[in-house]
């Protein structure tokens, strides 16, 4: 999979994730897939509904969160195509939680947070067989 | 007929198909008819027989989670929708 992803959204994306920190923070994916080809044409920060306390390592949204953007791409011709999530102190790969709670077809785009700057971004996406994520290529442009 | 309609990204499983139309009494027996139609569905929704936690089943705005889960009771003119609840975080 190769994901293409503009330098201003990967600049709004490291921004809030650093906003976001000493807590993890998020958003929607918006753009277009084709095969093995992602293009992020825009990102919709959603907050972080997970409880207060667990937000350091835990980020929620709301099934009406996404019913809301599903709608608003769908109503653009964009896709939700995946979503992006900070890892605070901790590496931009993805979690058994993560994986438990993954959709197939669905870019996870994880960025490393270290003393509030963001280190490392890369995407993933679940196997077929959800055993496990395979690492795409972020392609920044 | 009852209609499901499919998040984004399990549209790969449907012939990208957003909404199917289903068979059924209830909402149990409405996935049924959709898993028959288009089995791939079933691990990403199912953990053996029980929906996967981060799989809400809405009838308009109402989650069924607040109804009879799997055994509330629909009719044809129901449109249902798969809305999955995003979750993740460093572990």
């Amino acid at each position: 999979m190769r994901v293409a992803l503009s330098d201003a959204l990967q600049k709004r994306i490291a921004a809030q994730m650093e906003a976001a920190y000493p807590d993890e923070g998020g958003g929607f994916l918006l753009g277009r897939a084709r095969a093995d080809a992602v293009l992020v044409e825009d990102i919709v920060k959603v907050a972080n509904v997970f409880a207060e306390e667990e937000r350091h390592h835990r980020y929620a949204m709301t099934p009406q969160d996404w019913m809301r953007l599903e709608d608003a791409a769908d109503a653009r011709g964009l896709s939700l195509i995946g979503y992006y999530h900070s890892h605070p102190d901790s590496p931009a790969i993805p979690s058994e939680y993560d994986r438990e709670h993954a959709l197939p077809n669905f870019v996870y785009l994880i960025t490393s947070v270290r003393q509030a700057r963001a280190r490392d971004m890369r995407v993933w996406r679940l196997k077929p067989d959800r055993s496990a994520f395979d690492a795409g290529e972020l392609h920044i442009s | 007929m009852a209609k499901i309609r499919i998040p984004t990204p399990l549209r790969a499983f449907t012939d990208g198909a957003a909404s199917i139309e289903v068979d059924g009494g209830t909402v149990g027996e409405a996935l049924d008819s959709l898993v028959a139609q288009h089995p791939e569905l079933r691990d990403h929704l199912f953990q053996e027989e029980e929906l996967r936690s981060f799989v809400n089943i809405f009838i308009g705005e109402e989650d069924i989670r607040f109804l009879q889960g799997l055994d509330t009771e629909i009719n044809a003119a129901d449109s249902l929708r798969i809305i999955p609840s995003i979750a993740g975080g460093r572990g």
